[in-house]
């Protein structure tokens, strides 16, 4: 297990290089000069060339990319051109705003959807189960920052139960973590009821059967225990998505995050920001995929087998 | 010919036969918008702003004092056509990239697949609202954004299908008769990989149809004073507290519009058989 984790970790270092290559590429295509933003109105052409310069930003693309990884490396991620502060500070300030929400909402979408999927593939084509579906599928259905704004209204301006936006108490993160986390539920639900429907059905489950075992025992403690491969599969994948997919409701109910933070530096053309943000969205990609497969093989004994 | 048997088929369940009919008129709708209704779109009546839904205005009217039914009629035209372009462009470019990276495979293959594999990872969102960064605002750059997010999706299948069933026999035999390699992708892969890819491309309009309000919300769909959901949605959400229904019910277009696509979906894949087919590995 160890040599695997240790071996897939070396293989991510070229995924992140690439990665880094791409993300600087496509920061370089946007229009639009950031220094366009900071110089005065009626500035001379030798006084932006002189701002310009002090970014670097008149180097050559491949030194600057150079500049930049070798910075990103050291744990420097470059200063906020717009904002002027460094941008790990940036990060450093909203990161665990979105951690937050995007942890509690994973959580949410895992519980909720796991114990849905669970009762539904146990009821499977029953009224219940097709109650549970067709709320599963509203939930994921509708858009989010519709979802959020409606809840304001309910929640917060008709009941006033809880705060309209901001992040300052925990109250304020009930709102946001419930629209994140009912798009996630869909998925997790749809998967486990499938995946249950699906191990129900195998032949290990009809053994079980013919031993004489509580039917409901079969389905919670093996049927589900199969069912839950790939469930955690795509739980792992959503951990870079709830952080990265958040940014809609981040906007919505004006809460700091890194979604936030790149949005504002996207339209401001704050590209050291930009690249930071989107870095930092990438490796928490790579890093659930990682763990995702990890996870895999600590519960699938086929898999590790396969690994020795 | 077998697709318009599935659509019958799919038409003859309940569930089908709603979000289907659903469908048919929206599309009834879009096309024939201007006939439907007596109000214009665009122009505006100050004073008549901020109405509740009544007997003149049955879903009332927006701050500019336009009708919302009026603005929901035009702005299915334009939620449905960019998704359904955004799409089909995917699509299209998506079967042509799987296609030839499932068939030719190597270092093409390779290429492909990272660069899949790395906007797949990505929050479809994130993709678009970058995109539409690079390309700017606007219904065009919405309709680029929108094709290039879900182009990994399409790309992935088409390779995971044309892969599956390359090794078969009759491909074998084709080739050994002499058959040139577009022959035989054009007339033996492509067709045997069209249902899913087609039947998960209306998934995927469902999908866009979401994405496209998501950008209009942010102001970088189509440009005011073009109306689309998400941009009536982006100024019913300054109205929240003086005039919610400005945002409800724009909202409810598109969820029982996306719901509609989902079921519909869904029902044309029981016809069709193709559950096992539709998955993206």
């Amino acid at each position: 297990m160890l040599a695997y984790t240790l071996r897939r970790l070396l293989l991510l270092i070229p995924v992140f290089l690439a990665v880094s290559v791409v993300i600087f590429a496509i920061i370089h295509l946007i229009p639009g000069d950031p220094v366009d933003n900071l110089v005065r109105v009626g500035s001379t052409p030798e006084q932006k060339a002189e701002i310009t310069a002090r970014y670097g930003l008149d180097k050559p693309l491949v030194v600057q990319y150079g500049i930049w990884l070798g910075g990103v490396l050291q744990g420097d991620l470059g200063t906020a051109i717009i904002a002027r502060r460094p941008v790990t500070q940036l990060i450093a300030q909203d990161l665990p705003h979105s951690l937050a929400l995007g942890g509690f909402a994973l959580l949410f979408s895992t519980v909720v959807g796991i114990f849905l999927g669970v009762i539904a593939a146990l009821n499977r084509d029953r009224i219940i189960d097709q109650l549970i579906m067709g709320g599963v599928l509203l939930g994921s259905t509708l858009p989010s920052f519709w979802l959020g704004l409606l809840m304001i209204l309910l929640f917060s301006v008709h009941l006033e139960w809880l705060p309209v936006s901001g992040a300052r108490s925990w109250s304020a993160l009930i709102l946001p973590v419930l629209t994140v986390g009912l798009g996630g539920t869909a998925l997790v639900a749809r998967v486990t009821r499938v995946a249950m429907i699906d191990a129900a059905g195998r032949d290990f489950v009809m053994l079980l059967h013919a031993k004489g075992l509580h039917p409901l025992r079969i389905q919670l403690r093996h049927v589900l225990r199969h069912a839950l491969i790939p469930v955690v599969t795509i739980l792992a994948l959503r951990i870079g998505w709830v952080l990265g997919g958040a940014v809609t409701v981040e906007v919505v109910f004006a809460r700091p995050g890194l979604g936030t933070l790149l949005i504002k530096s996207l339209s401001q053309h704050d590209y050291p920001v930009v690249q930071a943000c989107l870095l930092m969205l990438a490796v928490a990609v790579m890093l659930g995929t990682l763990l995702g497969d990890i996870c895999q093989a600590a519960i699938d004994p086929r898999v590790r087998a396969a690994l020795r | 010919m077998n697709g318009l048997d599935a659509i019958i088929r799919a038409f003859q369940t309940p569930k089908g036969a709603l979000a289907g009919g659903w469908l048919i008129l929206l599309i009834l709708v879009a096309v024939f918008a201007p006939w439907l209704t007596i109000y214009d779109y665009a122009a505006q009546d100050l004073p008549a702003g901020f109405t509740p839904p009544n007997a003149d205005h049955w879903l009332g009217t927006d701050e500019f004092g336009r009708d919302l039914l009026t603005r929901i009629f035009y702005g299915a035209r334009t939620s449905l056509s960019v998704s359904s372009i955004a799409i089909g462009l995917s699509v299209f470019t998506g079967m042509v990239l799987g296609a030839a990276a499932g068939y030719f495979g190597g270092r093409f293959d390779r290429a492909v697949t990272v660069v899949v594999d790395l906007t797949w990872s990505f929050p479809e969102i994130l993709v678009a609202l970058i995109l539409v960064a690079i390309i700017g605002p606007g219904i065009s750059g919405t309709m680029a954004a929108i094709g290039v997010a879900y182009l990994a999706q399409f790309t992935r299948l088409t390779r995971s299908q044309i892969m599956a069933i390359k090794g078969e026999t009759y491909i074998e035999a084709a080739r050994s008769l002499g058959s040139s390699h577009i022959h035989i992708l054009m007339k033996h892969l492509l067709p045997n990989a069209l249902a899913p890819v087609l039947v998960s491309a209306m998934l995927a309009t469902g999908d866009a149809i979401i994405l496209e309000a998501t950008l209009g919300f942010f102001g970088l769909g189509a440009q005011p004073p073009t109306a689309s959901w998400g941009g009536m949605m982006s100024s019913g959400a300054a109205q929240l507290f003086t005039g919610p229904w400005i945002i409800i019910f724009p909202g409810l277009a598109v969820a029982t519009t996306v719901i509609a696509i989902n079921l519909f979906g869904d029902a044309l894949i029981r016809a069709l058989d193709i559950r096992s087919r539709m998955r993206v590995a």
